[in-house]
């Protein structure tokens, strides 16, 4: 996935100006940034939820090409979780997984039964088969989380995008994640997420750094020129260290 | 919930609904009566059956608008009634009456004064989108919806000013009334519900949708922007046909949606069907109520309503089950 020269505008203000990103396909590209970047704008942005400017292609397809429904099966997109689900809202965890199948539905077609696995494996491997039955409203943070992930992987999209996917999870399902991340990029899928864990955001092969809508640096995330334009991003307020293979983020 | 629960549980209200309205057939202004007479027959097949069978169709009708604007806008305390939908269908209704000749119950009348309550409701609906600016927050769509309720109330004041003539037509409109159902209302009503709920159902992905939020809706590929507008139309529909034939009716709407939630399961499909029949329950035992309470005076069935729904919004408040989004 590709954009170009992209605009992303929020009300009146421009969140994001002249952006120009490679996103490689089959690979994790992990969006970094300080609060108010517009890191969840350019997200935003690829799924129409906010209006843009410029052009966005995948396999060299422009997406303005692609119906509706055609898009949504291609890009699927988790909401920060703050956002998603409205105390209101008395929606089971099966069904709103379910909700994940609505761009493979015909108009008042009942979910057939290929609908139904996708949706039981989706549970299964987020883990939540377990509370099925539930109701969305009744979950903690944790829960609610690995569900509303289950619900991105029932579309079955080739191009997922992830705004903060860690948030409410503990350390055993964070490390989980990154276990299905490997799983889903095996699947030849096309991830990008957004991340404040820095630690995590580096585990992925790409990083594209924003500052104030703007690109600040893209790169590959073991290059040493990726992790000093990291550190000057947040102006010197961290430093990295590397443990075993893995680099990890220190505050300084 | 299993699909057989929800079955046995839409079995059971529809066994409600049949037991209502025979119980709407037999009582009266003098108490039951089993034992038809000959002369008896006309009461029954002309008054008591088109009454109740249009009182349990309007309040269907109100129950599921109120399914629709509560789904729509995300909003627990959305009725046609605090939408200023209901006062929008009314002021419709004055408004062709005022120009119809005075008496006449032509076709044309009828025509007039459902289309006019549906441009009404319709009217009123935006009206209050406008003012809120959005659904986004819940407090200003409802306040701006009492405030629209407030104008046209004035302009339908207004209107009884302007012909004193058509004062005590529009005054039983105001109230809430059952009492004048004929048949030809009733199967206006009853097309009317057929349409709006076939075509609620056609669009109640998007009611599931929108229950993640609009910008999870928006990512799965439906047209929301469309949609949510003919749901407003449906919306308007029911309230608008509902409205014209019965007047203003408060809270059905907002009860009859409450009332069956833990049921449907959040099932937009069940919860709209749920609400659709509890709506029809609602009215009937109210209209049932106002004729029986006061016997042999009998009462505006919207008084039974405001006076029975607004303490179940009461508890509800009371109860914190209502979350209003600031």
């Amino acid at each position: 996935m590709k954009i170009a020269n992209l605009y992303v505008y929020r009300g009146p203000c421009e969140v994001l100006r002249d952006l120009s990103i490679h996103f490689p396909k089959g690979q994790w590209t992990s969006i970094i940034g300080p609060n108010g970047a517009g890191k969840s704008s350019l997200l935003q942005g690829i799924t129409n939820i906010l209006p843009t400017k410029g052009m966005i292609t995948i396999d060299d397809v422009n997406i303005q090409d692609l119906g509706s429904k055609e898009r949504a099966r291609t890009i699927a997109w988790l909401a920060q979780n703050s956002d998603a689900v409205e105390e209101f809202s008395e929606l089971t965890v099966y069904d709103t997984v379910m909700l994940g199948r609505i761009p493979h539905q015909a108009w008042l077609h009942l979910p057939n039964e290929l609908d139904h696995q996708v949706v039981q494996q989706s549970l299964l491997k987020t883990h939540t088969q377990s509370i099925a039955a539930r109701y969305l409203h009744e979950l903690s943070g944790g829960e609610r989380q690995r569900v509303l992930l289950a619900r991105l992987l029932a579309v079955e999209a080739d191009i997922l995008l992830m705004d903060e996917p860690l948030a409410n999870l503990d350390p055993p399902h964070q490390a989980d994640w990154l276990i299905w991340q490997k799983e889903l990029l095996a699947q030849g899928k096309t991830l990008v997420t957004v991340l404040h864990e820095i630690q995590y955001a580096l585990r992925a092969d790409h990083l594209v750094m924003l500052k104030q809508g703007r690109l600040h640096f893209e790169g590959s995330s073991k290059d040493p020129a990726t992790h000093q334009a990291l550190i000057a991003l947040f102006e010197g307020r961290i430093r990295l260290e590397k443990l075993g293979n893995d680099w990890v983020s220190l505050p300084v | 919930m299993s699909n057989n629960q929800i079955s046995l549980k839409l079995f059971a209200l529809f066994i409600l609904s049949l037991l209502l309205v025979f119980l709407g057939c037999i009582s009266g202004s003098t108490g039951m009566d089993w034992h038809f007479a000959e002369s008896n027959r006309t009461i029954l097949y002309d008054i008591r059956l088109p009454r109740s069978i249009g009182a349990y169709l309007a309040g269907a009708l109100l129950g599921l608008a109120g399914a629709i604007a509560q789904g729509l806008f995300r909003n627990p305390l959305a009725d046609p009634y605090l939408l200023g939908s209901a006062s929008g269908a009314l002021l419709g209704v004055g408004i062709i009456l005022c120009f119809s000749y005075a008496g006449e119950h032509s076709l044309v009348t009828m025509i007039g004064i459902n289309g006019g309550a549906f441009v009404g409701a319709l009217l009123g609906v935006l009206g209050a989108l406008l003012l809120a600016g959005g659904y986004k927050s819940s407090l200003r769509l409802l306040l701006s919806g009492v405030v629209i309720g407030v104008i046209f109330g004035a302009a339908n004041s207004l209107l009884t000013f302007i012909r004193p003539d058509l004062y005590q037509s529009l005054q039983s409109f105001m109230l809430g009334n059952t009492s004048l159902i004929t048949w030809n209302a009733t199967l206006i009503m009853g097309s009317a519900l057929v349409v709006a709920v076939l075509l609620t159902l056609l669009f109640s992905p998007v009611l599931s949708a929108l229950s993640l939020g609009e910008n999870t809706a928006r990512t799965l590929g439906l047209p929301l922007d469309q949609l949510r507008l003919l749901l407003i139309g449906v919306l308007a529909l029911a309230t608008g046909f509902a409205v014209a034939q019965t007047g203003l009716i408060a809270f059905v709407g907002l009860a009859a949606p409450h009332l069956v939630r833990h049921f449907s399961g959040g099932r937009q499909r069940t919860q709209i069907l749920l609400s659709t029949i509890s709506g029809g329950i609602l009215l009937l035992g109210s209209d049932l109520l106002a004729r029986t309470i006061f016997a042999p005076l009998e009462i505006p069935v919207g008084i039974v309503t405001a006076v029975l729904g607004g303490s179940y919004l009461l508890l509800l408040l009371r109860r914190g089950q209502i979350g209003i989004k600031k």
